[in-house]
């Protein structure tokens, strides 16, 4: 949690609710399959259209998500869960009640440590649920009516619940940010936000320091990122003129337009607060044994902060190193490899976020995309390293690579950029250039310093660029000295 | 052969497999007696889907294929969903549905060989004692037409007895089974929860409900058990994980010999059940009507005649299970109920405006009173303040109710006493009292709050000649034993469960 | 206790229910009837009683009864037609409802 930052003497509080679709093959309930943008209710079998006589049975991989998400994040695993049925009509609601988790959550506790602005934070959790996906309404085409498509009906998802421990929206994106890389990356959601995987609710209220918390609005299917900072400031600034303004903030549910970039109530459902819920007498409790657990904590994969630690540990990087290389699993593979076959993790390092981050921005290519594989980058490194090229030669031989392709032993032969290391030769160029410039010399051993670059740059020519500052340098001074 | 109707469905499996008769005989000689459809047992009929079964069983018995059952009909409440016939629950707002499948417990008995007469009448949503609760008109008890068949299974019960099917499925929530079959002077159980599937069963109360066979004897109803029950893992999560049984094998074992120790079966009797003095402690139960109390005990002696020993023993929180049981079922009800919206199938009303007036017009055309009484009452007991004091209250008693079952059975192997407290009832005469309907289950409530095995066995007639039913209980997984005791009852004194109404075609 | 109109209202909003006036006294009277033999249960001492939600709770040696779970395979083929053969409104594939606003 960070300190309170004030906007106009407000200090803002924002707890989040975050529902990720889970990467199953079928759904949670039924057999019918969650593949994204099939025809309407194609994939909509008897069990998700609430047939009469169709009942529930529970898709062990949903809970192995949960399982893994509550090792990732530090949190309680329940031994023994309930499901629980949460009653209310809607149209994408096909039994008039959604499956979902009450009293006895499976996932409970925890937290999402992140950095923001250098400063480490932290956000607690209270819970995650497993619970069944809604359907969609279609209000297009429809002269006042709507078309009712089920195919997302039963897909599993996982809410996370967050303590109200945000303070400003920079805080609730990194947050957002930072557990969206944590589900993509231990494989329980593929996070794709257009497609609504990823599905943020941001509660949000404000308060004078010090004071009890305000009441909030929530902020409902914040779905991008940019939107989410958007959505918050907006809301932020509505409460405080209300307040300003003498009005009481109401409970309520509000959705953000992109658009007008305003958020606004949506229509409130009266009965909305009486739920009903209890315990599903369609499913005996979920009862995960410690074994279970133990055998998905064996197979996980090494976490981003884990691993970003290891990199400092082992390859020496600097911390911002190490947390950028691991922003991405694909990017921190791509690092891992390279260094291991070049030896130099530092250079890597260096040319994965100079060169190869640059290039990937601008042709906006992904890592499983690029041209150069990891063993041709860590040839070109090795090169670097033994003095073959310059680094401004390997940026040519890097170009090459990255247009046309090829070995890089065969592209600096090829472009004749090898560093000339043969001291004879060398020292014939700069014996020549010396007579040919007996006026440096001299003012050189006057004492002025600044001659000798009047000497390097002829010597560099005469070698086509190939000779190595460093000993042109060291030979130089032998001769004049 | 013309009174192939007055076979047993042991008989008919016989005659078939020996080829005496073929499946298609048998069809056409029961789908004859469907026509005038008396007593308004039956819900749909279609020959076509019946013969073509026949055909195939004739197949299959040609062929040497044959199931258990193959070729004996038998028809289905209407609560079973069904491919080929119209399913309604006994509920206009299902008028005309059809299912895209077989409930599993059709399906299992079609493999078994059985072919499907069509689909029996009964209360609601399966809620109701009288078979009144029915969209499509009450059913007439075949013993004497101006008396309730019993219900929920009012239909079932109404057609074996009048001979038109030899068997029939049942589903019993708090005696939807039971009642009816005493009413109606035939054989039913219901198993242990969780032995047959309630995939395809329309929902009424999901722990609670549970299928089960009504025919005309012990023995018929062991046959039809061993072919609906088994494990459903695919399909229904609270189906029970234990193989299928043939639970005909102990049939012939003597009394003497049938109790868990190898030694005489000992059968326990709450005494409070046979109590006839009223006012009583809270807790405790009215008793039954002299006729009902007399016939019962008469059993019980011919019981240890037969071997058994007869004990009394206590189930103290009987009184309590009318409130449970309807605290809770209706709670289920409620939600279970919320899927008849008019969006994904059934009825929609015909006139409406918003989505709520749509969702509410549709609700109120398509759900009876009964219905709504009970869909009422779950939601208010679910709602917001009212949850503990109720719906958790309830559960908790609930455990002690199946608590004192077990208490009982550390001294008793089966439990027995009666189905109800009366004999079935006047047409209208409780109508409008739901409150008398609810107090008249007293004694099927507790086993279904516990989910134990139970079955009623015709012990011979009460006031105005009507049959009545001893209630046999069991211990979880115990049907077999039910099954041997209701048998050797049933052969030492076959004029009891022979017994049939009389100017019966 | 017993309910009062109010509650009748309010339950049948949230049942969907529209109850006619005539009903709605009915409704009240026939309700009530029962929760007179309801109250005999809050005297009942249920300390440190578990609420039984699962009948095969109760069943000796099971034990409380573990959910089971089913392998993660997409199996159920596309049977849009026979599932919306029932359907009141139906186009292009779509249920049709009165607009939902939101």
């Amino acid at each position: 949690m960070s300190a309170a930052k004030l906007v106009h003497g407000y200090e803002v509080v924002i707890g989040f609710e975050t529902h990720t679709q889970l990467s199953t093959e079928s759904k949670i309930f039924s057999r019918a399959s969650t593949a994204f943008g099939a025809e309407p209710n194609t994939q909509a079998c008897a069990v998700d259209l609430a047939l009469p006589g169709t009942l529930p049975v529970m898709n062990r991989a949903a809970v192995e998500c949960a399982i893994k998400l509550g090792l990732a994040l530090g949190s309680h695993i329940a031994p023994r869960s309930v499901f629980a049925r949460k009653n209310y009509f809607y149209p994408d609601l096909p039994k008039g009640y959604q499956i979902s988790q009450f009293e006895i959550p499976v996932v409970q506790g925890g937290a999402v440590s992140f950095f923001l602005d250098g400063e480490p934070q932290t956000v607690r959790l209270v819970r995650a649920h497993l619970e069944e996906d809604a359907g969609k309404s279609l209000h297009e085409d429809f002269i006042g009516q709507s078309g009712i498509d089920l195919n997302r009906a039963g897909t599993p998802l996982l809410e996370i619940v967050t303590e109200p421990d945000m303070r400003s929206s920079e805080e609730a994106v990194a947050y957002a940010k930072e557990l969206h890389k944590i589900v993509t990356w231990i494989g329980m959601c593929d996070g794709n936000m257009q497609e609504g995987s990823f599905r943020c609710d941001a509660n949000v209220s404000v308060r004078k320091p010090g004071a009890a918390l305000g009441t909030r609005r929530e902020i409902k299917n914040l779905n991008s990122f940019k939107f989410m900072q958007q959505a918050i400031d907006y809301e932020v600034r509505w409460q405080i003129e209300q307040l300003e303004d003498g009005h009481a903030i109401q409970q309520a549910t509000v959705l953000f337009n992109p658009d007008t970039g305003e958020t606004r109530a949506m229509r409130t459902k009266e009965d909305a607060a009486d739920y009903r819920y209890f315990p599903d007498p369609d499913l005996p409790p979920l009862v995960i044994a410690p074994e279970w657990v133990e055998r998905v904590r064996s197979e996980m994969t090494e976490l981003p902060r884990a691993m970003a630690e290891r990199f400092v540990r082992d390859y020496g990087l600097p911390e911002y190193d190490a947390a950028t290389l691991t922003q991405s699993k694909a990017m921190a593979a791509y690092f891992e490899e390279t260094a291991k076959a070049c030896g130099s993790p530092k250079l890597v390092s260096n040319w994965i976020m100079g060169e190869v981050s640059r290039r990937m921005n601008a042709g906006e290519l992904a890592l499983d995309q690029l041209p150069v594989s990891s063993a041709q980058l860590a040839n070109l490194i090795s090169r670097i390293a033994d003095g073959t090229i310059s680094n401004s030669a390997a940026k040519q031989v890097f170009d090459a690579l990255w247009t046309e392709g090829g070995s890089v032993d065969a592209i600096i032969e090829a472009k004749g950029l090898k560093q000339m290391n043969d001291s004879g030769e060398l020292e014939k160029i700069i014996d020549e250039v010396l007579a040919a410039n007996p006026k440096n010399v001299e003012e050189y051993k006057a004492g002025n310093a600044k001659a000798l670059n009047g000497l390097v740059g002829p010597i560099m020519k005469a070698s086509k660029g190939k000779a190595n500052p460093a000993q042109v340098n060291a030979l130089l001074l032998k001769k004049l000295g | 052969m013309t009174d192939l109707h007055h076979l047993s469905v042991a008989e008919l499996a016989a005659l078939l497999k020996n080829k005496q008769v073929s499946a298609v005989e048998v069809a056409t000689r029961f789908l004859a007696r469907l026509g005038g459809n008396a007593h308004n047992a039956f819900l749909d009929i279609n020959s076509e889907v019946t013969l073509e079964q026949a055909r195939a069983s004739d197949a299959k018995l040609a062929a040497g294929t044959a199931g258990p059952l193959e070729g004996v009909p038998i028809a289905h409440k209407d609560v079973f969903v069904t491919k080929d016939f119209v399913t309604t629950a006994g509920s206009k707002i299902l008028s005309g549905y059809r299912s895209p499948f077989d409930a599993t417990v059709v399906r299992k008995l079609r493999e078994a060989g059985m072919v499907s007469l069509g689909k029996l009448n009964c209360d609601e949503f399966a809620m109701g004692s009288s078979n009144e609760n029915s969209a499509f008109g009450a059913v007439s008890n075949p013993w004497e037409s101006s008396h309730v068949p019993g219900g929920s299974s009012g239909g079932s019960a109404a057609a074996v007895a009048a001979r038109l099917t030899p068997a029939a499925t049942g589903t019993d929530t708090g005696g939807s089974i039971r009642q009816p079959a005493a009413f109606c002077g035939i054989t039913g159980i219901k198993p242990t929860y969780g032995r047959a599937s309630r995939y395809g069963m329309v929902a009424f109360a999901s722990s609670l409900d549970q299928a089960g066979p009504m025919a005309r004897s012990a023995e018929d109803c062991a046959l039809l058990l061993s072919a609906m029950c088994g494990p459903d893992v695919d399909r229904d999560s609270t189906s029970l994980d234990v193989a299928g049984e043939d639970f005909s094998r102990d049939l012939s074992r003597p009394l003497a010999r049938a109790g868990k120790d190898g030694g005489a079966l000992r059968v326990g009797v709450p005494s409070s059940w046979l109590a006839i003095e009223q006012g009583r402690p809270a807790g405790d139960v009215d008793g039954c009507s002299p006729k009902v109390r007399d016939a019962i005990k008469d059993a019980l002696h011919r019981l240890e005649v037969e071997g058994a020993e007869v004990i009394p023993i206590e189930l103290r929180n009987t009184g309590l299970a009318i409130p449970v049981y309807y605290i809770v079922a209706c709670a289920e009800a409620s939600s279970n109920l919320s899927r008849f919206d008019g969006v994904k199938f059934g009825h929609r009303a015909a006139q409406y405006g918003d989505l709520l007036d749509m969702y509410q017009k549709t609700r109120s055309e398509g759900f009876g009173d009964e219905v709504k009484r009970r869909i009422m009452t779950g939601a208010y007991v679910l709602s917001h303040g009212y949850y503990d004091a109720y719906y958790l209250q309830a559960q908790k008693i609930r455990r002690m109710i199946a608590d004192d079952f077990q208490r009982a059975f550390a001294e008793c192997d089966v439990i027995a006493g009666p189905v109800a407290p009366t004999t079935a009832w006047k047409l209208g005469e409780k109508a409008d009292d739901p409150v008398a309907n609810y107090l008249a289950d007293i004694f099927t409530l507790p086993a279904s709050l516990a989910g134990l095995p139970c079955m009623s066995v015709p012990v011979g007639l009460g006031e105005g000649n009507m049959p009545v039913g001893m209630q046999l209980i069991g211990n979880y997984l115990d049907e077999a034993r039910l099954l041997n005791l209701a048998h050797q009852f049933q052969m030492a004194h076959p004029e009891c469960h022979n017994a049939q109404p009389e100017n019966l075609a | 206790m017993s309910l009062n109109p109010a509650d009748i209202s309010r339950i049948a909003r949230l049942a969907r229910l529209e109850l006619a006036p005539v009903e709605h006294e009915q409704m009240l009277e026939k309700i009530n009837a029962f929760f007179s033999i309801v109250e005999q249960i809050k005297g009942v001492n249920t300390d440190g009683v578990e609420p039984m939600a699962h009948p095969v709770d109760a069943m000796q040696g099971s034990g409380p009864m573990a959910l089971r779970l089913r392998p993660d395979l997409a199996s159920e083929p596309n049977d849009r037609e026979a599932n919306q053969r029932s359907a009141p409104a139906v186009e292009r594939g779509l249920f049709l409802v009165p607009k939902v606003i939101e």
